[in-house]
């Protein structure tokens, strides 16, 4: 098949990133190669998106020092890259409205190019161009799904798929949205659950053809959650995290058993306000 | 409380190519031993096989010996040592061992100084020197005809050996199988890899092969050596 025949994607990779490990990063290679392997589709870049602080989650440090982890993360990346726009919300905002913001900008910085419009062509302008205009263009229905267009997807570990089945975490709507509507790429462990679960999952099982579940033949338990306890016990964190992020949490004292009550004790920005949603 | 012992970690194997799991393997086992509170580890020493080892799939000494160099660049605690590979003929680890101890040994009297007095006064200062191994080593000890009795009793008798688990492997069970293991035990330490991740040099050369990313799994510099010297291709030699 041509180039030009195969549907673009942008991987979308949302979560604490706190810190980025190794295993963030196979993630998006991982999904690259399989996605570009079945021939239908091109992998045109990879987006990190780190939480913001409003979502509470234990331990979360603040989300500037997480979002410039990912950043010296992926500078040796020529196609993964990090955007803040998540992190910089006030309120903690639902993975399908990330997933539409991205999906936005992205049509709106692809009808610039056709225009070739010389303004926009500038470097440093686009950025905040394409974030005032998503103002104005939220109201539209969800994915018209246009021919040619890239195509977002959310890249996830079987973790987060999983968790559509924890009550409250997600709204229904959600999950229907963000399979139906954009697609799903999770990267599993060989012989786990995952496919068991989507037959498990009515919604799931509908938009099944939308989530491309990728083999992981090797154990990789880079988890954040083990990183930051390795360093609350002074042990060794080099070559799990890129050599740039473990100078960056040294430097700045970033993970301590202070920094692990962060948040203690909190509900979780999602479960606050589903609970909240199905109350009123 | 007494000074620690110094301790030097041998690793031997193919590194074709090294990976992050065999960097990790030093980091584990530093931690461990400084966690005792005995020892006091002053250096690593990566030192690939032969190729007269005659493994598949084995590329050049030469090449293996560079990209555990580029791996290594930013330790500053672990280093390569190339006279394994340089020898005309494969030889056994313990052979190695014994090469680095005499090493070790002819480098000291240097740091105690000429006809000094004082030497007398320092003999815990001598360092020790163990192979480092992940817990599948431990198990081919019980592999018929691999390695002579003689020097699995050398190696843990007279070195000791640091194990890094891994997973599916239960390296307490493979010393009480062995009655010499199971003998020489005190000398035989059990470090826990707190995160696993399995990134085999087998794994690698096939994404390799395959054309698929290997990124993250061995570092960068590692990577751009394979990719110039178009190693681990299909029909690479």
């Amino acid at each position: 098949m041509e180039n030009s025949e195969k549907t673009e994607v942008v991987l979308l990779a949302c979560g604490s990133f706190n810190p980025i490990t190794n295993m963030h990063l196979r993630l998006f290679e991982l999904a690259k190669d399989y996605m570009n392997g079945t021939g239908k589709y091109r992998v045109i870049k990879g987006i990190i998106s780190p939480v913001g602080d409003a979502y509470k989650k234990k331990g979360l440090i603040p989300a500037h020092h997480r979002v410039i982890m990912a950043e010296l993360a992926t500078k040796n990346s020529k196609w993964v890259e990090v955007d803040t726009w998540e992190s910089l919300q006030s309120e903690w905002v639902e993975t399908a409205k990330v997933l539409r913001h991205h999906q936005e900008k992205l049509e709106a910085s692809n009808c610039d190019n056709r225009q070739d419009s010389p303004t926009l062509e500038r470097p440093g302008r686009k950025r905040k161009w394409t974030e005032q205009r998503q103002d104005f263009s939220q109201k539209k229905s969800p994915q018209p799904k246009m021919k040619g267009m890239p195509e977002v997807k959310l890249l996830c570990g079987a973790d987060l798929l999983e968790s559509f089945g924890i009550p409250s975490l997600w709204k229904s709507e959600d999950i229907a949205q963000i399979v139906g509507g954009y697609g799903l790429i999770c990267i599993t462990r060989a012989g786990n659950d995952a496919q068991k679960f989507i037959y498990e999952s009515d919604v799931l099982w509908k938009h099944r053809s939308n989530i491309h579940l990728v083999n992981e033949w090797i154990t990789n338990d880079i988890s954040s959650t083990k990183i930051r306890r390795a360093l609350r016990r002074g042990q060794s964190i080099r070559y799990l995290v890129p050599d740039l992020v473990q100078e960056y949490i040294e430097k700045h004292n970033l993970y301590s058993s202070e920094s692990e009550d962060r948040n203690a004790g909190v509900i979780l920005a999602p479960l606050q306000r589903n609970t909240e949603e199905a109350k009123s | 409380m007494k000074s620690p012992i110094p301790v030097v970690l041998l690793a031997c194997g193919s590194f074709n190519p090294i990976t992050n799991m065999h960097l990790r393997m030093f980091e584990v086992a530093r931690d461990y031993l400084h966690q005792t509170g005995v020892y006091q580890v002053i250096k690593g020493i990566i030192s690939p096989v032969n190729d007269n080892y005659g493994k598949k799939d084995l590329v050049a000494a030469h090449h293996r010996v560079a990209m555990a160099r580029l791996a290594l660049q930013t330790s500053d605690w672990i280093q390569v040592d190339s006279w394994e590979s340089e020898q005309a003929q494969w030889m056994e680890t313990v052979k190695v061992l014994r090469h680095h101890r005499s090493e070790l040994l002819r480098s000291l009297p240097q740091m105690e100084g000429p006809g000094d007095k004082a030497l007398s006064l320092a003999p815990a200062a001598v360092p020790e020197l163990k192979l480092l191994c992940g817990a599948d080593v431990l198990k081919t000890f019980q592999t018929p005809n691999l390695w002579k009795d003689e020097h699995i009793q050398e190696i843990v008798e007279k070195f000791g050996l640091v194990c890094v688990g891994r997973a599916g492997h239960d390296p307490k069970g493979y010393i009480l199988e062995s009655p010499i293991l199971r003998r020489y035990q005190r000398n035989i330490h059990l470090a826990r890899e707190p995160v696993q991740n399995e990134i085999s040099a087998t794994y690698i050369r096939r994404a390799l092969g395959q054309g698929q990313s290997v990124k993250y799994l061995l570092p960068d510099a590692v990577i751009t050596y394979i990719k110039d010297h178009k190693l681990y291709t299909r029909d690479s030699p």
